[in-house]
């Protein structure tokens, strides 16, 4: 081998090395001497490397927006804007229901089947029931048909769920977590949503906060005005009844349960709660949250210390709706709906434009909670948790000693055994494995990736497989030794022939891998991720690296009788 | 040059039945164990959390209760069938794991209010040691849903079946696809091998576990291939050897190397079991036992399995060939299957 070819491999290693090092251990700002000792060194390191969390701790969630719940709603919406746009229009409609099982389907019954065109253009000029990439219409006997189609519901369910992630964004924003990561998770169609929160140790607040819908609604409560008190039912049968429809509600009724909510406090059995009650209110509601500007938390007026409310204000077009209905139903009571359930009901003493208050006995944490759930708006569909992770910093600290020690216990083995068997090659192969742990940690830090537990699992596995590269190797030059050939085109042979399989091999554990990293999420990720990494920095490690000590090596003298191996 | 075999020259082939007839009972007892426990209505596989769902609450105590207190105390709040189970390296922390429960049940908060008997946990943003009042402390929290559980098993059982494919193909590309399938089935062969073991002795099965599986299935085909690539490049260098006098050379050549690596990568996975802490033992395990096997399967499974379809094929291709082409009379007729008699000659010379 000529020597300008030893020189060109020599520089080309020094450089892979000095940039591996520096990325390791190398601190992001202008060094100084202190970086050089060992303490300094060690917080370079810890700083370069991003862990993962179940070695630095936090929590990782992950969510499943509701869409189903999402397109039973607009379904059921739709059907009652259908009826009584029907109605509005001065037609006779006998029934009908809202399907949200298997297809979302919105089926009308006519009084008169012979009309059913006629009825279909003036409910479809109201409800946005005339887009044909949504709904198709279909006509039959006695039914008028809308069937939501396949597409419509795929890209309705993708959009909520996208909504979705962005409330939950806002919420953690406003929450100020540090640097969480939310992205979706798994396939689209599974409408997932993966949170994850380094540092946070007890996810239940954050995890109520985000779960809460959020969904508010001013509305009409049905009954006669002040100075009467309001109307309310101790029964749902009771407040159906007073409809006097038969026990059908109509579709610009709707009955809700109404129970001020009693918030556990200290000096409270947080078992005792007001009996609940049913009231009747109007469909549509006044307005809903989506014209909300902005809602705080303060402490009641009169209350006692611990009872806080929240004071909401309106946008100006949701203000403008407020005003007008307010100043036509003076004396009459309005509710405030969240989440389906009444929460205060009020009669109007005057007219009102954008402000007001939910108030029900909250504690300061359930106010404030609430009012920052209103800000960042409803979700637009539940959200349930499909899965929780959490590890606590000192199980984190745990986890990196044990891992760190399984790791020196079993790069020393593997050195000892090298050194033992291979003797001056082994030498040289234990540089090569040295230099693969400095690249494969250099490789995590230049993608971005996160070591994790399993991670280090795989550093310790890499440990073995970066040597079976050198093993390969040097059986093979022991091999064509024995064959009687001399030291160089033993090495030459020997690296030549065990190339093809090292690249065989290699190929087969990286095609495993990427497999795993396709499966896994967060921790067997950061596994799949070092592995491979280690695999690839090995090719030039054990390969490239390890042959140029022996060129160097072979180089030293005319004539090299034998080699050490 | 200090050498661990020398000069070796066993006949791996000739033994082939021995070694199928070993792995086969292996595999059935593992398959039998599954088997029995799912009939008798317990079950197949300790499922961990992560397949079966429910919460597991890690909890460190200042002044550890035993076992029958903290399950007392569960069943004290209504948390049934709780599992409390020491940790190995830290005598103050147990695992508590709650079976799934419905929806908007939260198994930590009620694990809490259970151990809350024991006095206050420590402050949030305190270790246990810096709050002198408390008792105890939720140190993790792994709550996996029914959805998830269900989803993360099917997809564990669907990337290790697609790794396989992966590794059956890329090995078909540069070699035979014979030889692709006897490294698949040896692999295979290693994965239930392992899975049998972990129903036998009823370790949990995590997500962890998989990643080990998934890790084996690279790992245990890479000896295969040292083995096969030995073959190729024997088949090469000498074209009068039989394939059975060829495939057992080679893997004779490679033995030490095999003894080697496998023997290094089993020392790393020692260290691991020893030292690398409760998290990852069931992994860690796995990886025992698989690398333990890899190694066999690769020696004594593959390439007989690899071998014998060969043979197979090349006789069927004769055959096909002779009908195609009757032989002249008086002609010399090739035996119907060359391939037995070479491979009864070779074990006659053991």
């Amino acid at each position: 081998m000529k020597k300008k070819n030893l020189l060109h491999r020599v520089i080309i290693i020094v450089i892979v090395t000095i940039v591996g090092l520096y990325l390791v251990i190398g601190p992001r700002r202008r060094p100084t001497l202190k970086d050089f000792t060992w303490s300094g060194i060690k917080a370079s390191l810890a700083s370069n490397i991003k862990l993962g969390l179940d070695l630095q701790g936090g929590s990782h969630l992950v969510m499943r927006v509701k869409t189903e719940e999402f397109l039973r709603r607009l379904t059921e919406e739709n059907y009652i804007a259908a009826q009584n746009a029907a109605k509005d229009a001065g037609y006779d409609i006998k029934g009908g229901q809202a399907q949200t099982s298997g297809n979302y389907r919105i089926v009308l019954e006519p009084g008169d089947p012979s009309k059913a065109s006629e009825i279909k253009d003036a409910i479809e000029k109201k409800v946005e029931l005339g887009d044909t990439s949504v709904w198709t219409y279909n006509a039959s006997g006695a039914q008028m048909t809308w069937t939501m189609t396949g597409a419509a519901e795929r890209l309705l369910a993708d959009n909520a769920t996208t909504q979705a992630l962005n409330i939950i964004d806002s919420r953690i924003n406003a929450l100020g977590i540090t640097e969480p990561t939310l992205q979706t998770h798994g396939a689209q169609s599974s409408h997932q949503i993966l949170l994850q929160m380094p540092g946070v140790q007890d996810p239940e607040r954050v995890k109520e906060i985000l779960r809460g819908e959020s969904r508010l609604e001013l509305v009409h409560v049905i009954g006669p005005p002040s100075p009467a008190s309001a109307t309310t039912y101790p029964t749902e049968a009771d407040a159906i009844a007073s409809l006097n429809t038969n026990g059908v509600v109509p579709p610009n009724r709707k009955v809700l349960p109404y129970s001020e909510r009693m918030e556990p406090t200290a000096n409270q059995d947080p078992n005792q709660q007001r009996p609940k009650q049913w009231v009747v209110v109007e469909v549509p509601a006044i307005i809903d949250g989506s014209e909300l500007r902005n809602a705080t938390a303060i402490p009641s007026q009169g209350g006692r210390a611990d009872d806080y409310e929240i004071n909401f204000s309106l946008k100006k077009s949701g203000a403008d709706k407020f005003g007008a209905w307010t100043g036509a139903h003076i004396n009459e009571y309005m509710g405030v709906v969240l989440n389906g359930e009444v929460k205060s009901i009020a009669y109007i003493k005057s007219q009102i434009f954008d402000q007001g208050q939910i108030t029900g006995r909250f504690t300061q944490q359930s106010a404030e909670d609430l009012a920052l759930t209103l800000r960042s708006g409803a979700l637009p569909a539940p959200i349930e948790y499909l899965e929780e992770r959490t590890v606590g910093p000192s199980l984190g600290a745990d986890s990196i000693r044990a891992g760190v020690r399984a790791s020196l216990v079993g790069l020393g083995l593997v050195v000892f055994f090298m050194l033992v068997y291979y003797r001056g090659s082994g030498v040289n192969a234990v540089v090569a494995l040295l230099l693969n742990m400095i690249l494969m940690l250099a490789g995590l830090i230049v993608f971005g990736a996160t070591l994790t537990l399993p991670g280090i699992a795989g550093m310790i596995l890499t440990i073995g497989m970066a040597v079976d590269s050198n093993v390969l190797i040097f059986e093979r030059i022991r091999e064509e030794l024995r064959s009687g050939k001399t030291v160089s085109s033993a090495v030459d042979q020997g690296f030549t022939r065990a190339f093809i399989t090292i690249i065989d091999t290699h190929v087969t554990t990286i095609i495993s891998s990427l497999f795993l990293f396709v499966f896994g999420t967060g921790p067997i990720r950061g596994f799949a991720v070092t592995l491979v990494i280690g695999l690839l920095v090995n090719l030039f490690s054990a390969v490239y690296v390890s042959r140029t000590i022996f060129i160097w090596l072979l180089s030293r003298k005319e004539r090299v009788e034998s080699l050490s191996i | 040059m200090f050498q661990i075999l020398k000069d070796i020259n066993i006949d791996w082939l000739g033994n082939r039945r021995l070694f199928i007839g070993i792995s086969v009972v292996l595999m059935l007892a593992g398959l039998g164990s599954a088997i029995l426990r799912q009939a008798t209505g317990r079950q197949a596989f300790n499922l961990g959390v992560d397949f079966k769902g429910g919460t597991v609450v890690t909890a460190r105590f200042k002044q550890r209760p035993s076992d029958e207190t903290i399950r007392a105390a569960l069943n004290e709040k209504g948390v049934r069938d709780a599992v409390v189970q020491s940790v190995r390296d830290n005598p103050d922390t147990v695992l508590i794991k709650v079976p799934l429960e419905g929806e908007g049940q939260d198994g930590r908060a009620r694990v809490r209010d259970s151990l809350n008997t024991f006095g206050p946990e420590a402050a949030p943003a305190l270790e246990l040691n810096a709050d002198q009042n408390a008792a105890y402390k939720i140190v993790g929290t792994e709550a996996v849903g029914a959805i998830a559980g269900a989803q993360l098993r099917n997809k564990a059982i669907a990337v290790t079946l697609a790794a396989l494919v992966g590794i059956l193909v890329y090995i078909a590309f540069r070699f035979e696809w014979t030889y692709g399938a006897a490294a698949v089935i040896a692999v295979f062969h290693d994965v239930l091998v392992t899975l049998g073991f972990f129903s036998i002795f009823q370790w949990e099965v995590s997500l962890t576990v998989i990643a080990a599986l998934l890790t084996l299935v690279g790992f245990s085909v890479n000896d295969t291939i040292v083995v096969f690539d030995r073959i190729r490049e024997n088949r090469r260098l000498h074209r009068r050897d039989s394939l059975y006098k060829i495939t057992n050379d080679a893997i004779n050549q490679t033995l030490s190397r095999t003894i080697i690596t496998n023997g290094l990568v089993f020392l790393s996975v020692l260290a691991l079991v020893l030292f690398g802490g409760d998290v990852l033992r069931a992994f860690s395990l796995a990886l025992f036992i698989g690398v333990i096997f890899g190694t066999y399967s690769s020696v004594a499974i593959a390439s007989p399995i690899m071998v014998w379809w060969e043979q197979r094929l090349e006789a069927a291709n004769r055959q096909a060939a002779l009908a195609f082409n009757p032989p002249l009379k008086g002609g010399v007729r090739t035996p119907a299957k060359p391939a037995k008699a070479a491979s009864r000659r070779a074990s006659a010379k053991l």
